[in-house]
This record gives C-alpha cells, structure tokens and sequence, in this order.
C-alpha cells in the first residue's frame, strides 16, 4: 500500500507535511463568517416543530391535530400514521432477527418507546408558530410500564418494547478467542469482579442538529442542507423507506459545529422533514433545541459487565479474560447494534491477552436510542480492561505500572494479530507511559501521596489510562452481526481540480466538524503539485453534486488522515501526471525533464521553457482546437480518486479478520486530590502521549488530543446521563448536564511518538477519537486514592456522592471483587 | 418573523449603525441579530443560557443574548463578533485563536471571543486563571479549553511582551 517510494511524496515530507500551520477554516469561524445549517434558509421555507412524547413508554391512543391545524400561520402537520401510509418498508435494519423485527419509521407508530419520541412533526409560518401548535397537538396516551434496567430488560418477564419481536434482546452473540477455560484453570490466581458499570453521556456538540428540506416537487429531488455527518449512509437507510432513489437526494453540508458521532443519529428526522416538505409543497427548516438534542439526538452507549474472571499468573502475566456484557441500545436502532461487533476492535485493549471470551447481548430499553459517540464502542470496552489491569494490581499487590508494562504489546511485537485476527500496526506503549509518569510528575506525587498519610482528610492519586483508537473502519466486521449484510471494506473519495484559471480545488467525501480538513487536505496536494497550502481550495463541507463520495463517505471512525488524504493524495498524484503529460506536450520535453513547482510546469534548468497552471488549463478548457486527441483522452485536469484500504470480509463463524485499518495510542496520567469529608475530586496534573503516526499537522492532532482529553475528564467527573425508574431524564438541558466549563478541564501537558502506520499510504493513523483514556485516568487515580483494600471502582462516572461512598463504604460490605489462587501458588494478602 | 402578539417598535445600535425595526414582543435579542439583521456570527447552543454561544457585549457589558428580550435592549447598544474584524483586518485576539489552534468546530468561537474581548477591557493582563474564570460561561466541547486559555492569555499585553520567547505556558 505504502507510495513512499514516489517522488512526490518524497518532496511532501519535506515541505508542507508534518508542518504546524494554522489552520484554513479559521479566517471565517473568528470573524463570524462561518456557514452553520441555521445560518441558512430557502425562499418561502417553513419552519418544523416536532411533537414528542413526555412518557417513556406509552401506547398512542389518538392524536387530535385540529386546534393546531385552526391557528393561523400554520401550513402542515403530519402524524407518525400518515407518514407511515406514505413509506414502503422501515428504515434499513443492520441486525438480522430479532433485532430486525424492531423496525422504525421516521415518527412513531402506535407506541413510543423513549421519552421524547417524535409523534407528529408540524410546519408553521416561524419558528414561534410552529412551537405555539405543536403545543395544541393533543395526543392521548396509555402509559405502559418502563423498561429501564439493561440487565433487566434481557429477562424474557419484561415488558416488551416490541411486542412483534418476542424479545427486548436485540442481538447476543459469544465472542470466543482462544482458550479461557483451560486459562482460568491453569493461572495461578484468578480476580473476579461482579459488576462494572460504563456509563451513559453525551459528547454533546455544541450546535444542535439541524436540517433544510426541500422536496422538489418538480424533479423528485431531495435536497438535504443539513449537518448529518455520514450523509450517504442517510440516503442508505431512509432512501428505500421513503422511496427516494441515491440520485434523487442532494446532502449538502457546510461548517459543523461539533459531532463526535451523535450526528449520525437524526436521519429519521431528516426522513420526516422530507415527507413534511413533500406534503407542504415548501422547503422545511428545522433546528433542533438543546433540550431536544439531550432527549432525542443519541447518547453514547452504556455497558454492564458482569461476572468478570481474570486469569493471572504470579508473576502478573494476565492470560484473558472472561465476562457477560449487556449494553444497552436505548429506544430505537439508530447504528446498534454495530456496537456489539466494534468494540471487538480492540478484544485485549493494549495487552497481549490471549484468552478471552465475551458473551454479548444488546438489548432496548425506553431511554433515548444510542447512536456513536466518540470512541465508539471501543472505549466502554478498554475502559473494562483497564479496569481489570489495575483491580489485578491491586489485589495482588503489584505495582500497576509494572503489570501494565508485563501486559502490554512491546514495541518489537508490531505488527501484532490479536487474538481475533485483528492486525495492530505499530507503536511503543511502555515508552509512552514512561513519558506521560514524567510528565505529569509521578514520582513527585507518589512522595506527596505518602507524605500526606491519614488523618489530612485529603487523598492523592495516581492514575493510568492505556487505550487505542482503532481507525479506518473494515465495514465486513458488520456481518458478524448479520451474515447476510452486502457491507465489506471501507473508502474514501475526492477530487483535485486544475479550474479554468488554473486555481487548483479539492472536494472530498468527508464531513469536517473541526478537524481542519480544509487545512490539512491542502497541505498534502500542495506538496504533491507544488504549490503553497494557500494556492489550494478545498471546498467546505459535503455536496452530493461534487460526485466526490462513496457509501461510506463522511467523517467519523477516526480515518480522515488515512483515508480522507488517501484519496486526496491518490487524486492529487493523478492531477500531477496529467499536467506531466500537458506540459510534455506544450513544453516539447521528455517526462524526466518536466518539473512541477510554484504553480508551473517547467523544464528542468531552463528558465525560458515554462508554462503556468493558467496556461495549462486554458489548453484544455478554452482553447483547445487542434489538441492531440490522446492527449485530450487522457487529460481532463479534474482528477477523482477512490482510496481503498486492504482489507478482506471478516469471518462471521469464528467472529476473527482484520476490523480496522489503524490503531493510534493514547496513555494517560492523571494525577487527583480526593476530599475526605466530600468526596470531591480535584485534578492537579493530567498528562497525554498519543502516538497517531506520522501527524500531517502537529498542531492539528495535539487540539483533538485536548479535545477527546476535555470531554473524557468530562464524562469521568461531570458529565452522566441518568433515568429514573420511569424513564425520564434527569439531564434533559445544560443546567442538569454540566457540560465542562473551562474551570473543569484543567492544564493539559501533551507528549507525543510518532510510529508511523506500515499499511497507510502516508504512515498516519487515524486519531480523533481517542480511546476513552481519560475516563480510565480519572477512574484509575480515584481508585488508587482509594487505597489498597478499598471497594473497586466501578463505574466509570464518579461525582462526589460516588466517590464519598467509595471512601465510607462499610468495611462488611462487598468491595466488589475476590481473589482465588490455586494450591500452590505464591500467596496473596488480602485484606 | 409573523407579529401576532404584541410588537414594539425598537432602535438599537449594533456594531456601530442603527437600526430601526418592529419586532414581536416575545423575540429574543440572539433572534433578533441572527434572523431580522441577518448577524449569524453569534450562536445559538443551549436554551437555558448556560453555554454562551451567543454572547455579544450590550451597553459595555457581557450578555448572554438568548437571555435578554429584543424588546430590552431597545436605546441599547449591542456588538457582536462581527465588529471585532471591522474593518477586514482580524484583532490581535482572533489572530491569536488562529496561531494558538484556539477552535475547531468554531461554534463556541463567537461567543467566546467576545467573552474574552470584554475580559482584556478589563483586565489586560489576565492571568491563566483569570481567563479560565473569565470563559466559565462559554462552553466549547473541542477544545478541553487548553489552547482558548493559551490564546487570550497571549493576546493580553504580557502574552504580546513575551511572543518572542515562545508560547504563553499556562501557569
């Protein structure tokens, strides 16, 4: 795969590549200049509101819709019946049955199944109309008991979210790599922990979703200005429901304001806002509001594991592990359960585990339907085993960074199959932790810690987060969960354009919310065609019209550096051999002598022999009379490129391939204070070393670095997404949900390494996400605050009420975890 | 914007031009400058005023725009992020947000340069904690914050003394 070898990508590491400059997008974003979907509207639009249910679980007896439809200004309104009249089957079901039998439709039909569950979408002349009626909608319900429990809802004694499928139970499957029976048998002691709890959050991007729909009744087109940030898998999922063809819809993004993966969850909204418009004759504006978006946009996933068992050997060689996992799906199926095969990413985290077994089932509940947040999957997952690296240290009394150190894959083990076949590429974990223990002052703190002693009512701790972010997506993983899915591979698309006045201009695929694609995308053609970052376009956002995507185009998964500068690369190269060839032809010289720099092509050591890129595209585009007709064949100066990464279709049977393409690291230090008497947690230190490859834009990678850092302090400490017993919300705005404020998320001291990736065409990896390291950090030095003998983290959000009772838990209560050892083996104290 | 309850006719001063116009009773002031005067620069994030997207800088001081009546800010004076870059060229705090990789998505931006332009009025020597005190009304959820603090600490004067000797290293 790798294109080192070619002479322009040899002159890339050496110009603008790998080079901090600022970013692009900027000079509109401080000016105010940026273009967000409510920025926008379209002549004679309407405004939507939607109707939402304030019962978690509820039949829907009847929806009167006259006192809306009677107040003046309002132009349409459409019921979850009458929407379904209109559409041929349910969205796409990626889960084979039962799962698929949970199908939704874009309003709900006969029940709703979460509170906040849409019944009716109504169209007014402003947005204080259309609020004003769907007030005066009057939906008669018959609430039915809430299944909020995710264990629970696996009972075949509770009540059913859908009746027609038999079961709450979406998709459950054994995840068997391996022999961890035969390990459990053999280690010399065996730790297990009853219960850990990954919580429910939201990386809550700071604009809400929003979409401009209109219909065209003329042309059947669908245009969709949205900020749906996986727009073809949109079209995907909702095309067939409402009968639109792939080349009927036109999805159009502009500046994102945030995502993180949530974006991927309001297509049944955009399939509403369809028929609505469809129905009103006009194009419909909708702009979500925050409490909307914490109800109703997605949450991240939330895991139990149970009945977890760690064989270890004495020396603190982990052989496995072997636990019940139950997540918990939510409502509705918006990408679940993709999640129950994503997380196998990473089955042994950063460890050389051998043996493992995971028995896996999702289930819905009547809370708010997940949907990807960042570090998908994965990080409940390393959160799980990290906990298990340090729950291991401290029962037998090892020091966790040395078990981690045993445990890791080392630096000479690259590339590393997993246990299930997945292919880690590169990296040097035990280096990065011995950079971050100095960064963040460990030793210093570990004096401190002992210095304090009892009786200060303060506590220090030092803990140790260890993850990966796998990247680059191999979407055959997806027939684990259903064999019969037509889904393999991944790809990106993009095209870089020599235009009529020789401004050369990039379209990709993708979706940027912030990652400074516009900035890093120019960066690699700039150095390919030899011009300045500044001389590149690169067009903003998303725009069906541009031809420039594949199913799977967009931006999440943690890709864009491999596969997004992929196929801008590959379209960039193509570009530069086309002007080759131009130049050739124009200039009278062979191949070897033709030079591309500073916006001309040249002839090598001839000043006089040089034609700028103005004069190349005039040739092709306006004057081109009497040009070679194999030239013109093969030179159009607009230059498209898929990027496809190697992958081949996983094994569904024995559930092993290779998943993702990349995996960056990120090892974390976090260093807290606990307050006895309150159970505060202060952090005094927090250091990061991500090692994501060659990085295109140092500074770039550092910021998502802060970023996946601030919201996983965030979710550790403040951010959590908790239902009572009748399924309402008890965050449903920002004043119940404390999004980090700048006085949460303190100073970041950053580290990096950079392994480059084997496999990618650029030795980048793919990074934004994160592993979820800072949920473990904060966890890990809460638990070493704790202290030896002390109950067991576990769960991953603990706000002070959690943590006081960690530090007060009666000392006969269950500390959530035992130790047995084999006759034989070296003892172990415990207390 | 349809009137159907009450309207009052306001004047209010925005970025330097006044402007004349007749609005409904109920319309927020974040609503009236991004809807009636077409000034998207300024946000809208929550609906609870907790996470200052829409802070603009009403009669001298910093308000959150989706907290106030259009109707109240009548005989006001209002500036938003567009007046920051007046007239083309970019103040030394936006220049600032550019170098220090200070946004990403840029949603919070707005908001978040005019929290900080009003806390250089003030205090134009900010220290780290300071600023941190300064923008706890604006959330930003890509940044962790850490380089937004770096950047308006740099666009302070002590921050523009020592740009030569390097980054302004959060103490």
């Amino acid at each position: 795969m790798t294109i080192t070898s070619s002479p322009a990508t040899d002159r890339a590491t050496r110009a603008w590549s790998g080079r901090s400059i600022p970013r692009k997008e900027d000079a509109r974003l401080v000016k105010g200049q940026g273009s967000f979907v409510d920025d926008g509207g379209l002549q004679g639009q309407g405004y939507a509101w939607f109707v939402r249910s304030p019962h978690a679980h509820a039949r829907i007896l009847s929806i009167d819709c006259a006192p809306a439809l009677a107040m003046e200004g309002v132009y349409a309104l459409l019921t979850g019946e009458e929407a379904r009249r209109q559409c041929e089957t349910p969205f796409f079901a990626i889960a084979p049955p039962p799962g698929s039998l949970m199908g939704e439709w874009p309003l709900a039909v006969g029940k709703v199944r979460y509170q906040g569950d849409a019944v009716a979408v109504v169209l007014a002349d402003s947005r204080e109309t259309a609020r004003d009626a769907a007030e005066r909608v009057v939906v008669e319900y018959e609430p039915l008991p809430a299944v909020v429990d995710t264990v629970a809802a696996a009972d075949p004694a509770t009540p059913l979210l859908y009746e027609e499928a038999g079961t709450n139970v979406v998709w459950q499957g054994v995840f068997d790599y391996g022999d961890v029976d035969w390990a459990l048998e053999n280690a010399d002691h065996v730790v297990k922990i009853e219960r850990l709890h990954f919580h429910r959050f939201t990386s809550a991007p700071l604009e809400c979703n929003g979409a401009v729909v209109d219909y065209d009744l003329g042309t059947g087109v669908v245009n969709v200005m949205s900020n749906y940030q996986m727009p073809m898998f949109a079209a995907m999922v909702i095309g067939p429901t409402i009968g639109v063809p792939i080349n009927k819809f036109n999805f159009v993004s502009k500046d994102i304001g945030g995502a993180f993966g949530i974006k991927i969850g309001f297509f049944a909204q955009i399939a509403a806002l369809a028929l609505l418009s469809k129905k009103a004759g006009r194009a419909v504006k909708w702009t979500e509001y925050r409490t909307e978006h914490m109800l109703t946009a997605g949450h991240g996933n939330e895991r139990t594991f149970l009945d977890i068992e760690v064989p270890v050997m004495s020396d603190g060689t982990i052989l496995g592990v072997k636990v019940r996992a139950f997540d918990d799906a939510g409502g509705y199926l918006h990408y679940e359960p993709l999640g129950a095969v994503i997380w196998s990413q990473v089955v042994p985290g950063c460890y050389k585990l051998k043996h493992v077994r995971v028995d896996y089932t999702e289930v819905v509940t009547n809370k708010c339907p997940t949907v990807p947040n960042r570090g998908y999957s994965r990080m409940q997952h390393l959160w799980m085993i990290e906990r298990i690296i340090d729950v291991v240290a401290k029962e037998l009394r090892l020091d966790p960074v040395e078990v981690r150190k045993t445990n890791y894959v080392q630096p000479e083990d690259y590339p590393y199959r997993t246990p299930n076949d997945c292919v880690y590429d590169s990296g040097d974990l035990p280096r990065s932790l011995d950079i971050a223990l100095e960064l963040a002052h460990a030793e210093k703190w570990r004096a401190r810690q002992r210095e304090l002693g009892t009786g200060s009512g303060r506590r220090i701790g030092i803990g140790i987060g260890s993850t990966l972010d796998s990247g680059t997506n191999n979407f055959g993983q997806s027939r684990i969960i259903n064999p019969a899915l037509p889904f393999s591979g991944n790809g990106e698309a993009a095209i870089v354009k020599l235009d009529l006045f020789g401004e050369v201009n990039v379209n990709i695929g993708t979706t940027p919310q912030g990652q400074g694609h516009e900035t890093t995308a120019a960066q690699v053609t700039a150095d390919i065609l030899g011009v300045s970052p500044d001389m590149v376009t690169v067009s903003t956002g998303f725009n069906q019209a541009n031809n420039s995507y594949v199913g799977f185009s967009g931006t999440y998964a943690s890709q864009f550096a491999v596969s997004g500068l992929g196929a801008v690369m590959g379209a960039a190269e193509k570009l530069r051999r086309q002007i080759v060839k131009l130049a050739m032809y124009a200039l009278q010289a062979p191949e070897e002598d033709i030079e591309v720099s500073d916006g001309f092509a040249r002839v090598r050591g001839d000043e006089s022999r040089a034609i700028p890129f103005i004069g190349l595209a005039n040739m092709v585009y306006a004057n081109n009379a009497g040009l070679p007709a194999e030239l013109l064949s093969e030179v159009d100066l607009n230059a498209r490129h898929v990027y496809v990464p190697p992958f081949q279709v996983p094994d569904p049977v024995t559930k092993t391939g290779n998943l993702t393409l990349t995996y960056a690291s990120q090892v974390h230090v976090c260093v807290v204070e606990v307050d006895e008497d309150t159970g505060e947690v202060s952090l005094l230190e927090y250091a990061a070393v991500d090692d994501c490859g060659k990085r295109i834009n140092p500074m770039i990678v550092e910021g998502q670095v802060h970023g996946a850092t601030g919201l996983g302090i965030a979710a550790a400490l403040y951010e959590s997404l908790d239902y009572d017993e009748s399924g309402q919300l008890q965050q449903p705005s920002f004043y119940e949900y404390h999004a980090a404020t700048a006085l949460d998320i303190p100073h970041l001291d950053c580290g990096s390494i950079e392994s480059p990736s084997p496999f990618t065409p650029n030795g980048a990896k793919g990074m934004g996400e994160g592993g979820g390291a800072p949920l473990h950090a904060v966890c890990s030095a809460i638990q070493d605050a704790v202290g030896a003998g002390g109950p067991v983290v576990a769960d991953s959000h603990n706000h002070w009420a959690r943590v006081y009772e960690l530090l007060h838990r009666d000392p006969a209560a269950s500390r959530g975890v035992e130790v047995s050892s084999r006759k034989g083996s070296p003892s172990v104290a415990t207390n | 914007m349809t009137e159907r309850g009450t309207s009052h006719a306001i004047s209010v001063t925005v970025n330097g031009e006044r402007v004349s116009r007749v609005v409904s009773a109920r319309q927020l002031l974040v609503h009236f400058l991004r809807d009636t005067l077409g000034l998207t620069g300024t946000h809208i994030g929550c609906d609870t005023g907790n996470c200052g997207a829409c802070t603009v800088v009403v009669d001298g001081k910093l308000v959150k725009s989706c907290m106030l009546l259009a109707p109240q800010a009548d005989g006001g004076t209002v500036e938003t992020v567009e007046s920051l870059a007046a007239d083309g060229q970019l103040s030394d705090l936006q220049r600032a947000f550019n170098e220090h990789h200070a946004l990403q998505c840029g949603y919070c931006t707005p908001g978040m340069l005019m929290s900080a332009t009003y806390l250089l009025r003030q205090n134009p020597d900010p220290s780290a904690d300071d600023v941190r005190r300064a923008i706890r009304g604006n959330v930003c959820r890509c940044t962790g914050y850490v380089n937004i603090v770096e950047a308006i600490r740099s666009a302070g004067s002590a921050g523009k003394a020592t740009l030569a000797t390097g980054s302004a290293e959060e103490v």
